[in-house]
């Protein structure tokens, strides 16, 4: 199986990164981005033969893959591997 | 007086805190590595400076797993005195030992240099060989110091006394100035509500000496020395 989980900051919490690509592309000919924040984009394969991986998988996305005090996940989508 | 120095693959100020808590007379500090998976039979935990796990994913998001670290913890519920210095704090956020987390630095730069911290608690274990308003110098070196927590965790925070350093200009004054990495309300270092849990970004560990721009870091190890000691007495 593969997973993909989508990292992103809080709406409160500064992106100062975002803030700078937002810059940077309204300065290279897109006045109209509005604004930009930059998360994380995670890949993982995931070998589905235990009953329980899907559970386990959804504590390690709290846990471990973000910080919840900052950051928000989504388990984007996942396809069965070739 | 025993002190444990927590090493992580990546820390790179256990050698400072080493020096440091050694220079004090009467105290000595050693090494426990992260796979060991008891910290017991120490009077204080240093979890040091550094990059652990190469500040891979967050930092400290790695390290908060290590072996030593439900024991750390344990040792924390039971009162013992723990401090995390820059990486070190971050742990203690990422571990929930302490509220909040600290992010990328809101000018996206590396920050190193020596800055002026004021003493807003002066009675906590971690300052109160300091008088209120004490302006300590210490040296800061990350890239993800920038304090946050939420509004009603922020209110807690100042409500219950736990932030314990600001960000100050050189004359005490705590304003945007001052603040070099972007954190909320100027904070520096917070402690948790019982108090014997304490975060910093600046590096007491690095202001041992006045050989080394200022001596100011010592007062925040000799105030955890005292507070162990008085704590003794007061059990026997």
């Amino acid at each position: 199986m593969k997973m993909k989980v989508l990292v992103t900051p809080k709406a409160a919490v500064l992106d100062p990164q975002g803030a700078a690509v937002r810059d940077a592309m309204q300065h290279l000919g897109m006045p109209e981005v509005r604004s930009v924040r930059i998360g994380k984009f995670l890949e993982i394969e995931i070998e589905d033969n235990a009953p329980d991986w899907e559970t386990r998988f959804n504590g390690l996305c709290r846990d471990l893959l973000s910080n919840p005090v900052i950051e928000d996940y989504q388990v984007q989508g996942m396809e069965k591997a070739k | 007086m025993k002190f444990a120095i927590i090493q992580f693959p990546g820390s790179n100020c256990d050698q400072d805190c080493l020096a440091a808590l050694n220079g004090i007379s009467g105290l000595q500090a050693e090494y426990v590595w992260h796979k060991k998976t008891s910290v017991d039979g120490f009077d204080a935990i240093v979890l040091p400076g550094g990059f652990s796990y190469g500040d891979y994913l967050r930092c400290g998001a790695i390290a908060r797993f290590s072996p030593i670290m439900p024991s750390v913890v344990e040792e924390a519920r039971q009162g013992t005195l723990v401090i995390g210095i820059c990486n070190g704090f971050q742990i203690l956020c990422e571990i929930g030992l302490l509220p909040g987390a600290l992010v990328r630095n809101r000018s996206l730069h590396f920050v190193c240099e020596m800055v002026t911290t004021r003493v807003e608690v002066a009675d906590s274990a971690f300052t109160h060989g300091c008088v209120q308003g004490a302006l300590l110098r210490l040296p800061l070196a990350h890239g993800e110091g920038c304090f946050f927590a939420d509004d009603a965790t922020l209110r807690e925070l100042n409500e219950r006394r736990q932030i314990i350093l600001r960000y100050a200009t050189a004359d005490g004054r705590v304003d945007a100035s001052a603040n070099p990495n972007g954190s909320l309300e100027n904070v520096a270092g917070i402690c948790n509500r019982e108090g014997n849990v304490f975060g910093l970004m600046p590096h007491p560990d690095r202001a041992r000496e006045m050989r080394l721009g200022s001596a100011d870091g010592l007062r925040i190890f000799e105030s955890m020395i005292k507070s162990i000691e008085s704590s003794r007495a007061q059990a026997a």
